[in-house]
Protein backbone atom coordinates (compact mmCIF):
# COMPACT_ATOMS: atom_id res chain seq x y z
CA UNK A 1 0.00 0.00 0.00
CA UNK A 2 0.85 3.77 -0.48
CA UNK A 3 2.17 5.54 2.95
CA UNK A 4 3.79 8.21 3.69
CA UNK A 5 7.99 8.13 3.85
CA UNK A 6 10.05 11.25 5.53
CA UNK A 7 13.28 11.49 4.52
CA UNK A 8 14.87 13.51 7.03
CA UNK A 9 17.63 15.15 4.56
CA UNK A 10 15.48 17.04 2.75
CA UNK A 11 13.41 18.20 5.82
CA UNK A 12 13.40 22.20 5.91
CA UNK A 13 12.03 22.05 9.21
CA UNK A 14 9.03 24.73 7.29
CA UNK A 15 6.18 23.06 9.33
CA UNK A 16 4.15 23.68 5.86
CA UNK A 17 3.30 19.98 6.41
CA UNK A 18 1.40 20.97 9.83
CA UNK A 19 -0.60 23.71 7.83
CA UNK A 20 -1.71 21.74 5.24
CA UNK A 21 -2.15 18.65 7.35
CA UNK A 22 -4.76 20.63 9.62
CA UNK A 23 -6.15 22.56 6.55
CA UNK A 24 -6.82 19.23 4.81
CA UNK A 25 -8.70 17.68 7.98
CA UNK A 26 -10.38 21.08 9.37
CA UNK A 27 -13.37 20.38 6.65
CA UNK A 28 -13.48 24.62 5.77
CA UNK A 29 -12.72 25.33 2.12
CA UNK A 30 -10.56 28.28 2.71
CA UNK A 31 -6.95 28.57 4.52
CA UNK A 32 -7.34 31.20 6.44
CA UNK A 33 -10.83 30.43 7.67
CA UNK A 34 -9.18 27.26 8.48
CA UNK A 35 -6.27 28.25 10.53
CA UNK A 36 -6.47 31.84 11.36
CA UNK A 37 -6.79 32.82 15.08
CA UNK A 38 -7.20 28.98 15.95
CA UNK A 39 -5.39 26.31 17.51
CA UNK A 40 -3.54 24.26 15.26
CA UNK A 41 -3.95 20.49 15.62
CA UNK A 42 -2.31 18.68 12.83
CA UNK A 43 -1.63 15.16 12.77
CA UNK A 44 1.68 15.24 11.64
CA UNK A 45 4.41 16.98 13.90
CA UNK A 46 7.75 18.45 12.94
CA UNK A 47 9.99 17.05 15.46
CA UNK A 48 14.40 18.34 16.00
CA UNK A 49 16.50 20.37 17.05
CA UNK A 50 18.68 23.07 15.47
CA UNK A 51 20.61 21.08 13.15
CA UNK A 52 17.80 18.16 12.28
CA UNK A 53 14.21 18.26 11.60
CA UNK A 54 11.98 15.79 10.61
CA UNK A 55 7.71 15.17 10.49
CA UNK A 56 6.35 12.40 12.12
CA UNK A 57 2.88 10.35 11.85
CA UNK A 58 1.32 7.68 11.79
CA UNK A 59 3.39 4.89 10.24
CA UNK A 60 0.17 2.51 9.32
CA UNK A 61 1.97 -0.52 10.77
CA UNK A 62 1.45 -3.93 9.23
CA UNK A 63 0.70 -4.90 12.85
CA UNK A 64 -0.74 -1.81 14.30
CA UNK A 65 -0.05 -2.02 18.20
CA UNK A 66 -2.45 1.00 18.55
CA UNK A 67 -5.11 -1.30 16.69
CA UNK A 68 -4.78 -4.49 19.27
CA UNK A 69 -4.66 -2.29 22.05
CA UNK A 70 -7.86 0.28 21.59
CA UNK A 71 -10.09 -0.50 24.15
CA UNK A 72 -13.15 0.21 22.67
CA UNK A 73 -12.83 -0.85 19.17
CA UNK A 74 -12.50 2.43 17.64
CA UNK A 75 -9.33 1.82 15.93
CA UNK A 76 -9.82 -0.06 12.86
CA UNK A 77 -7.92 -0.35 8.83
CA UNK A 78 -9.71 0.83 5.91
CA UNK A 79 -8.44 0.14 3.06
CA UNK A 80 -5.15 -0.74 5.03
CA UNK A 81 -5.19 2.56 6.65
CA UNK A 82 -5.50 2.78 10.28
CA UNK A 83 -8.36 4.75 10.99
CA UNK A 84 -10.39 6.34 14.06
CA UNK A 85 -14.06 5.69 14.50
CA UNK A 86 -14.74 9.09 16.35
CA UNK A 87 -18.32 7.61 17.34
CA UNK A 88 -16.51 4.59 19.54
CA UNK A 89 -13.81 6.18 20.64
CA UNK A 90 -13.83 7.20 24.72
CA UNK A 91 -10.36 9.48 25.21
CA UNK A 92 -8.94 6.83 26.72
CA UNK A 93 -5.32 7.73 24.97
CA UNK A 94 -4.75 3.75 25.21
CA UNK A 95 -3.35 4.09 21.48
CA UNK A 96 -1.05 6.83 22.87
CA UNK A 97 0.52 4.93 25.48
CA UNK A 98 1.29 2.55 23.27
CA UNK A 99 2.26 3.71 19.95
CA UNK A 100 6.03 3.43 19.65
CA UNK A 101 6.00 6.59 17.91
CA UNK A 102 4.47 8.92 19.28
CA UNK A 103 2.55 9.05 16.28
CA UNK A 104 -1.39 8.90 17.88
CA UNK A 105 -2.10 12.24 19.59
CA UNK A 106 -4.45 13.52 22.30
CA UNK A 107 -7.10 15.72 19.85
CA UNK A 108 -9.02 18.35 20.86
CA UNK A 109 -12.43 17.17 21.26
CA UNK A 110 -10.66 14.67 23.85
CA UNK A 111 -10.54 11.66 21.52
CA UNK A 112 -7.54 10.02 19.95
CA UNK A 113 -6.44 11.66 17.04
CA UNK A 114 -3.88 10.25 14.39
CA UNK A 115 -3.62 10.76 10.15
CA UNK A 116 -5.76 8.74 8.38
CA UNK A 117 -3.57 9.13 4.82
CA UNK A 118 -6.50 12.13 4.00
CA UNK A 119 -8.48 9.35 2.59
CA UNK A 120 -11.47 10.26 4.70
CA UNK A 121 -11.18 14.22 4.09
CA UNK A 122 -11.69 16.46 0.56
CA UNK A 123 -7.82 16.28 -0.31
CA UNK A 124 -8.14 12.43 -0.93
CA UNK A 125 -4.13 11.91 -0.82
CA UNK A 126 -2.20 13.03 1.89
CA UNK A 127 -1.72 16.94 2.20
CA UNK A 128 1.72 16.66 4.14
CA UNK A 129 3.11 15.04 1.22
CA UNK A 130 1.68 16.75 -1.62
CA UNK A 131 2.68 20.55 -0.81
CA UNK A 132 5.94 19.36 0.91
CA UNK A 133 8.16 22.07 -0.94
CA UNK A 134 11.58 19.61 -0.55
CA UNK A 135 9.93 16.51 -1.18
CA UNK A 136 11.11 15.48 2.10
CA UNK A 137 7.65 13.98 2.82
CA UNK A 138 6.33 11.62 -0.02
CA UNK A 139 3.21 9.36 -0.61
CA UNK A 140 4.58 6.06 -2.25
CA UNK A 141 4.28 2.55 -2.43
CA UNK A 142 8.20 0.80 -1.58
CA UNK A 143 7.07 -2.67 -2.61
CA UNK A 144 10.55 -3.82 -1.42
CA UNK A 145 9.86 -2.93 2.25
CA UNK A 146 6.67 -4.85 1.76
CA UNK A 147 8.22 -8.06 1.81
CA UNK B 1 -21.80 -1.22 22.24
CA UNK B 2 -19.82 -3.76 20.97
CA UNK B 3 -15.83 -4.21 20.34
CA UNK B 4 -16.28 -6.05 17.24
CA UNK B 5 -18.68 -4.94 14.47
CA UNK B 6 -21.88 -7.05 14.31
CA UNK B 7 -21.22 -9.51 11.70
CA UNK B 8 -17.54 -10.27 12.71
CA UNK B 9 -18.34 -13.69 14.54
CA UNK B 10 -20.25 -14.90 11.13
CA UNK B 11 -17.62 -13.63 8.90
CA UNK B 12 -15.26 -15.59 10.92
CA UNK B 13 -17.05 -18.42 10.93
CA UNK B 14 -17.77 -18.44 14.91
CA UNK B 15 -20.44 -20.42 16.92
CA UNK B 16 -21.24 -18.23 19.59
CA UNK B 17 -23.24 -19.73 22.45
CA UNK B 18 -25.06 -17.16 24.32
CA UNK B 19 -26.85 -16.71 27.37
CA UNK B 20 -24.83 -20.16 28.16
CA UNK B 21 -22.09 -21.08 31.03
CA UNK B 22 -19.68 -23.47 30.81
CA UNK B 23 -20.17 -24.93 34.29
CA UNK B 24 -17.42 -27.79 34.41
CA UNK B 25 -14.31 -28.43 32.13
CA UNK B 26 -13.24 -32.64 32.11
CA UNK B 27 -9.83 -32.31 30.55
CA UNK B 28 -9.05 -35.59 30.50
CA UNK B 29 -11.98 -36.42 28.48
CA UNK B 30 -11.47 -33.11 26.76
CA UNK B 31 -15.16 -31.78 27.30
CA UNK B 32 -17.14 -28.80 28.48
CA UNK B 33 -20.03 -29.41 30.46
CA UNK B 34 -22.90 -26.58 29.82
CA UNK B 35 -25.46 -25.02 32.29
CA UNK B 36 -27.83 -26.37 29.59
CA UNK B 37 -26.51 -29.53 30.65
CA UNK B 38 -25.35 -30.69 26.80
CA UNK B 39 -21.35 -31.02 26.17
CA UNK B 40 -19.27 -29.64 23.96
CA UNK B 41 -15.87 -31.85 23.16
CA UNK B 42 -13.11 -29.53 22.57
CA UNK B 43 -9.88 -30.53 20.88
CA UNK B 44 -8.33 -26.81 22.31
CA UNK B 45 -9.65 -24.97 25.07
CA UNK B 46 -9.20 -21.37 25.67
CA UNK B 47 -10.34 -20.09 29.22
CA UNK B 48 -10.80 -16.51 28.49
CA UNK B 49 -12.78 -16.45 31.47
CA UNK B 50 -12.03 -12.65 32.79
CA UNK B 51 -12.11 -11.07 36.05
CA UNK B 52 -15.08 -10.05 38.60
CA UNK B 53 -15.38 -7.24 41.60
CA UNK B 54 -13.60 -8.02 44.29
CA UNK B 55 -15.78 -6.74 48.20
CA UNK B 56 -14.08 -7.60 51.76
CA UNK B 57 -17.47 -8.42 54.12
CA UNK B 58 -18.22 -4.80 55.52
CA UNK B 59 -20.63 -5.35 58.71
CA UNK B 60 -23.11 -4.29 57.92
CA UNK B 61 -23.67 -4.44 54.17
CA UNK B 62 -26.88 -6.45 53.94
CA UNK B 63 -28.92 -3.78 55.66
CA UNK B 64 -27.75 -1.40 52.45
CA UNK B 65 -30.76 -1.14 50.09
CA UNK B 66 -29.16 0.42 46.88
CA UNK B 67 -25.59 -1.38 46.29
CA UNK B 68 -23.86 -1.50 43.08
CA UNK B 69 -21.03 -2.75 41.39
CA UNK B 70 -18.77 -0.64 38.20
CA UNK B 71 -18.08 -3.54 36.22
CA UNK B 72 -20.51 -4.43 33.91
CA UNK B 73 -22.66 -2.67 31.18
CA UNK B 74 -25.74 -4.01 33.25
CA UNK B 75 -24.07 -3.03 36.27
CA UNK B 76 -23.54 0.73 34.44
CA UNK B 77 -27.22 0.79 33.73
CA UNK B 78 -29.27 -0.31 36.66
CA UNK B 79 -26.69 2.39 38.72
CA UNK B 80 -27.72 5.12 36.50
CA UNK B 81 -31.39 4.04 36.53
CA UNK B 82 -30.76 4.46 40.21
CA UNK B 83 -29.79 7.88 40.34
CA UNK B 84 -31.42 10.97 40.21
CA UNK B 85 -30.11 14.67 40.71
CA UNK B 86 -30.79 14.52 44.47
CA UNK B 87 -29.14 11.19 45.10
CA UNK B 88 -25.94 11.12 47.43
CA UNK B 89 -23.64 8.35 46.30
CA UNK B 90 -20.81 6.80 47.94
CA UNK B 91 -18.19 5.17 46.09
CA UNK B 92 -15.50 2.68 47.94
CA UNK B 93 -12.15 2.51 46.25
CA UNK B 94 -10.25 5.58 44.41
CA UNK B 95 -9.29 3.33 41.75
CA UNK B 96 -9.58 3.39 38.42
CA UNK B 97 -13.09 1.91 37.99
CA UNK B 98 -14.21 3.87 41.49
CA UNK B 99 -12.96 7.27 39.72
CA UNK B 100 -14.29 6.59 36.64
CA UNK B 101 -17.84 5.97 38.10
CA UNK B 102 -17.67 9.02 40.02
CA UNK B 103 -16.58 11.05 36.81
CA UNK B 104 -19.72 9.24 35.29
CA UNK B 105 -21.94 10.46 38.08
CA UNK B 106 -21.48 14.07 39.21
CA UNK B 107 -23.60 15.47 36.74
CA UNK B 108 -26.28 13.02 37.27
CA UNK B 109 -26.17 12.99 41.17
CA UNK B 110 -26.56 15.35 43.83
CA UNK B 111 -23.14 14.82 45.38
CA UNK B 112 -20.36 12.07 45.28
CA UNK B 113 -18.37 11.12 47.79
CA UNK B 114 -15.20 8.41 47.15
CA UNK B 115 -13.18 6.63 49.74
CA UNK B 116 -10.41 4.44 50.21
CA UNK B 117 -8.24 3.04 52.71
CA UNK B 118 -5.17 4.02 50.63
CA UNK B 119 -3.97 7.57 52.04
CA UNK B 120 -3.75 8.17 47.47
CA UNK B 121 -6.07 8.60 44.79
CA UNK B 122 -4.87 5.37 42.41
CA UNK B 123 -2.46 4.35 44.75
CA UNK B 124 -1.56 1.10 42.95
CA UNK B 125 -0.41 3.39 40.19
CA UNK B 126 0.49 6.85 41.34
CA UNK B 127 2.96 7.89 43.90
CA UNK B 128 2.18 10.68 46.39
CA UNK B 129 3.22 13.81 44.20
CA UNK B 130 1.46 12.04 41.27
CA UNK B 131 -2.06 11.58 43.32
CA UNK B 132 -1.81 14.90 45.08
CA UNK B 133 -2.45 16.46 41.42
CA UNK B 134 -4.92 14.22 40.40
CA UNK B 135 -6.82 14.96 44.07
CA UNK B 136 -7.05 18.48 43.56
CA UNK B 137 -8.61 18.28 39.86
CA UNK B 138 -11.34 15.53 41.17
CA UNK B 139 -11.91 18.18 44.28
CA UNK B 140 -11.94 21.04 42.08
CA UNK B 141 -14.58 18.70 39.48
CA UNK B 142 -17.07 18.51 42.68
CA UNK B 143 -16.00 15.35 44.45
CA UNK B 144 -15.70 14.38 47.85
CA UNK B 145 -12.93 12.36 48.58
CA UNK B 146 -11.92 10.91 52.08
CA UNK B 147 -8.62 8.97 51.70
CA UNK B 148 -6.52 6.95 53.85
CA UNK B 149 -10.44 6.28 55.41
CA UNK B 150 -12.68 3.12 54.96
CA UNK B 151 -16.47 2.18 55.79
CA UNK B 152 -15.89 0.06 59.01
CA UNK B 153 -19.96 -0.26 59.69
CA UNK B 154 -22.85 -0.26 57.32
CA UNK B 155 -26.39 0.58 58.83
CA UNK B 156 -29.13 1.55 56.05
CA UNK B 157 -27.87 4.92 54.20
CA UNK B 158 -25.22 5.34 56.53
CA UNK B 159 -21.61 4.97 56.43
CA UNK B 160 -19.75 4.75 59.69
CA UNK B 161 -16.05 5.77 58.61
CA UNK B 162 -12.63 4.23 60.55
CA UNK B 163 -11.75 7.97 61.70
CA UNK B 164 -15.01 8.87 63.28
CA UNK B 165 -16.98 10.26 60.88
CA UNK B 166 -20.61 8.93 59.42
CA UNK B 167 -21.21 9.49 55.55
CA UNK B 168 -25.27 9.34 54.57
CA UNK B 169 -26.29 8.36 51.53
CA UNK B 170 -28.58 6.99 49.24
CA UNK B 171 -26.43 4.57 47.13
CA UNK B 172 -23.68 2.46 47.22
CA UNK B 173 -20.73 1.57 44.87
CA UNK B 174 -18.32 -1.19 45.32
CA UNK B 175 -15.17 -0.32 43.38
CA UNK B 176 -12.25 -2.05 45.36
CA UNK B 177 -11.10 -3.90 43.00
CA UNK B 178 -11.42 -7.35 40.50
CA UNK B 179 -10.00 -10.44 40.92
CA UNK B 180 -8.81 -13.00 37.99
CA UNK B 181 -11.95 -15.29 37.32
CA UNK B 182 -10.03 -18.94 37.84
CA UNK B 183 -12.98 -21.37 39.19
CA UNK B 184 -13.34 -22.99 36.07
CA UNK B 185 -9.97 -24.18 35.62
CA UNK B 186 -9.21 -24.65 39.28
CA UNK B 187 -12.92 -27.42 39.05
CA UNK B 188 -10.49 -28.68 36.59
CA UNK B 189 -7.61 -29.28 38.48
CA UNK B 190 -5.42 -26.87 36.66
CA UNK B 191 -2.92 -24.55 38.62
CA UNK B 192 -4.50 -21.83 40.09
CA UNK B 193 -2.34 -18.62 41.79
CA UNK B 194 -3.51 -15.09 41.77
CA UNK B 195 -4.69 -16.06 38.48
CA UNK B 196 -4.11 -19.18 36.33
CA UNK B 197 -0.62 -18.99 34.74
CA UNK B 198 0.35 -19.31 31.24
CA UNK B 199 3.67 -19.66 29.56
CA UNK B 200 4.34 -17.35 26.61
CA UNK B 201 2.33 -19.53 24.35
CA UNK B 202 -0.06 -19.12 26.47
CA UNK B 203 -0.68 -22.73 27.91
CA UNK B 204 -2.02 -23.58 31.23
CA UNK B 205 -0.86 -26.45 33.52
CA UNK B 206 -3.48 -28.71 31.21
CA UNK B 207 -3.08 -30.24 28.34
CA UNK B 208 -5.18 -28.61 25.57
CA UNK B 209 -5.94 -26.11 27.29
CA UNK B 210 -4.65 -22.20 26.86
CA UNK B 211 -5.99 -19.35 28.42
CA UNK B 212 -5.63 -15.97 28.43
CA UNK B 213 -6.46 -12.03 29.35
CA UNK B 214 -7.40 -11.31 32.75
CA UNK B 215 -7.79 -14.38 34.19
CA UNK B 216 -4.40 -14.65 33.67
CA UNK B 217 -1.08 -14.25 34.96
CA UNK B 218 1.91 -13.99 32.46
CA UNK B 219 5.44 -13.01 32.49
CA UNK B 220 6.15 -9.03 32.89
CA UNK B 221 8.73 -7.80 31.09
CA UNK B 222 9.36 -5.10 32.58
CA UNK B 223 10.41 -6.91 36.16
CA UNK B 224 10.90 -10.60 34.91
CA UNK B 225 8.01 -11.90 36.97
CA UNK B 226 4.80 -12.92 36.53
CA UNK B 227 1.98 -10.96 37.31
CA UNK B 228 -1.91 -10.46 36.34
CA UNK B 229 -1.85 -7.80 33.52
CA UNK B 230 -5.50 -7.01 33.46
CA UNK B 231 -5.61 -4.51 30.80
CA UNK B 232 -6.84 -4.72 27.30
CA UNK B 233 -4.02 -4.17 25.10
CA UNK B 234 -2.31 -7.56 26.96
CA UNK B 235 -5.99 -9.47 26.66
CA UNK B 236 -5.28 -9.22 22.90
CA UNK B 237 -2.39 -10.18 22.09
CA UNK B 238 -2.72 -12.98 24.73
CA UNK B 239 -6.49 -14.31 22.66
CA UNK B 240 -4.38 -13.57 19.58
CA UNK B 241 -1.59 -15.92 20.94
CA UNK B 242 -3.14 -18.56 21.74
CA UNK B 243 -5.31 -18.26 18.64
CA UNK B 244 -2.56 -19.00 16.96
CA UNK B 245 -1.42 -21.82 18.80
CA UNK B 246 -4.37 -23.52 19.29
CA UNK B 247 -4.64 -23.46 15.67
CA UNK B 248 -1.45 -25.24 15.26
CA UNK B 249 0.71 -22.08 14.68
CA UNK B 250 4.12 -20.60 16.48
CA UNK B 251 3.15 -17.50 18.72
CA UNK B 252 4.61 -16.30 21.42
CA UNK B 253 3.66 -12.90 24.00
CA UNK B 254 6.56 -12.05 25.76
CA UNK B 255 6.28 -8.19 25.78
CA UNK B 256 2.68 -7.65 28.62
CA UNK B 257 3.45 -5.25 31.35
CA UNK B 258 1.10 -3.40 33.28
CA UNK B 259 -0.08 -0.22 31.66
CA UNK B 260 -2.28 1.87 32.05
CA UNK B 261 -4.15 5.23 30.31
CA UNK B 262 -7.06 7.14 31.71
CA UNK B 263 -8.60 10.41 31.88
CA UNK B 264 -10.76 12.30 34.75
CA UNK B 265 -12.38 15.75 33.63
CA UNK B 266 -9.80 16.35 31.01
CA UNK B 267 -6.75 14.91 33.56
CA UNK B 268 -4.65 12.57 31.40
CA UNK B 269 -2.98 9.57 33.50
CA UNK B 270 -0.58 7.55 32.09
CA UNK B 271 1.35 4.84 33.82
CA UNK B 272 3.36 1.55 32.94
CA UNK B 273 6.11 -0.98 33.96
CA UNK B 274 7.80 -1.19 37.37
CA UNK B 275 8.68 1.54 39.76
CA UNK B 276 12.31 0.53 40.14
CA UNK B 277 14.81 3.14 40.44
CA UNK B 278 13.88 7.14 39.82
CA UNK B 279 16.12 8.41 37.12
CA UNK B 280 13.67 11.82 36.30
CA UNK B 281 11.19 13.60 37.78
CA UNK B 282 9.60 16.63 37.19
CA UNK B 283 6.55 17.87 39.33
CA UNK B 284 4.81 20.58 38.80
CA UNK B 285 0.86 22.41 40.36
CA UNK B 286 -0.33 20.25 37.44
CA UNK B 287 1.72 18.05 35.83
CA UNK B 288 4.03 14.90 37.08
CA UNK B 289 6.41 12.74 35.25
CA UNK B 290 9.10 9.86 36.43
CA UNK B 291 10.79 7.95 35.10
CA UNK B 292 12.36 4.51 36.62
CA UNK B 293 15.16 2.28 35.41
CA UNK B 294 17.06 -0.46 36.33
CA UNK B 295 20.28 -2.52 34.99
CA UNK B 296 20.71 0.07 31.90
CA UNK B 297 17.34 -0.33 30.32
CA UNK B 298 13.89 1.72 31.42
CA UNK B 299 11.08 -0.44 33.72
CA UNK B 300 8.54 2.05 34.03
CA UNK B 301 6.92 5.54 33.95
CA UNK B 302 4.17 7.60 35.48
CA UNK B 303 2.83 10.75 34.44
CA UNK B 304 0.15 13.28 34.60
CA UNK B 305 -0.98 16.12 32.95
CA UNK B 306 0.68 15.99 29.39
CA UNK B 307 0.91 12.11 28.47
CA UNK B 308 1.83 13.04 24.54
CA UNK B 309 4.11 10.44 22.86
CA UNK B 310 4.45 8.41 26.38
CA UNK B 311 4.23 5.62 23.82
CA UNK B 312 8.01 6.20 23.38
CA UNK B 313 8.93 5.41 27.00
CA UNK B 314 6.52 2.29 27.15
CA UNK B 315 8.48 1.08 23.50
CA UNK B 316 11.65 1.33 25.74
CA UNK B 317 10.18 -0.47 28.18
CA UNK B 318 9.05 -3.23 25.60
CA UNK B 319 11.77 -3.38 23.76
CA UNK B 320 14.47 -2.86 26.81
CA UNK B 321 16.68 -0.91 24.34
CA UNK B 322 19.94 -0.13 26.65
CA UNK B 323 19.34 3.66 27.62
CA UNK B 324 23.21 4.34 27.06
CA UNK B 325 22.08 3.95 23.30
CA UNK B 326 20.10 7.19 23.71
CA UNK B 327 20.61 10.44 23.72
CA UNK B 328 18.55 10.38 27.46
CA UNK B 329 18.58 14.11 28.32
CA UNK B 330 16.72 14.47 25.04
CA UNK B 331 14.12 12.07 26.26
CA UNK B 332 13.36 12.97 29.54
CA UNK B 333 11.46 15.88 29.34
CA UNK B 334 9.79 15.37 26.18
CA UNK B 335 9.68 12.18 24.33
CA UNK B 336 10.28 12.20 20.62
CA UNK B 337 12.34 9.72 18.21
CA UNK B 338 15.13 12.41 17.89
CA UNK B 339 17.12 10.40 21.19
CA UNK B 340 17.35 7.59 18.11
CA UNK B 341 19.58 8.89 15.61
CA UNK B 342 19.71 9.26 12.18
CA UNK B 343 19.78 5.62 12.16
CA UNK B 344 17.03 4.47 13.94
CA UNK B 345 15.26 6.57 12.73
CA UNK B 346 15.11 6.10 8.72
CA UNK B 347 13.97 2.71 9.40
CA UNK B 348 11.05 4.11 11.36
CA UNK B 349 10.22 6.75 9.18
CA UNK B 350 11.26 5.79 5.87
CA UNK B 351 10.35 1.91 5.77
CA UNK B 352 7.46 -0.14 6.31
CA UNK B 353 6.68 -1.24 9.81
Amino acid sequence: MKRVYVNEDWCLGCHLCEYNCAFANSGEKDMALALKGKPLNPRIRVEGDGSITYAVSCRHCKDPLCLRSCISGALHRENGAVCIDHSKCVGCLTCVLVCPYGAVLPGPDGAAMKCELCLQNACGEPACAAGCPNRAIVYEEREEAEA
Amino acid sequence: MSWRGEDFYARMGVRVLHAMEAERVDPEARRVILSTGETLGYDALCLCTGSHPFSPRFEGMETVEQRFFFTTLADALALEAAVTPETRVLIVGAGFIGLKCAEGLRDRAGSVTVCDLAAHAMNANLDGDASAILERHLEKNGLRLMLGNTVTRFEGDKAHMQNGETVDFDVLVIAIGVRPETTLCAGAGGKVNRGIPVNERMETALPGIWAAGDCTESLDVSCGEAGVLAVLPNASFQGRTAGKNMAGGEAVFDTGMKMNSIGFFGLHIMSAGTYTDLIYSEVTETDCKKLFARDGVLTGYMIVGDVSRAGIYTALIRNKTPLEELDLEALEHEPSLLPFGKVSRAKMLGGVV
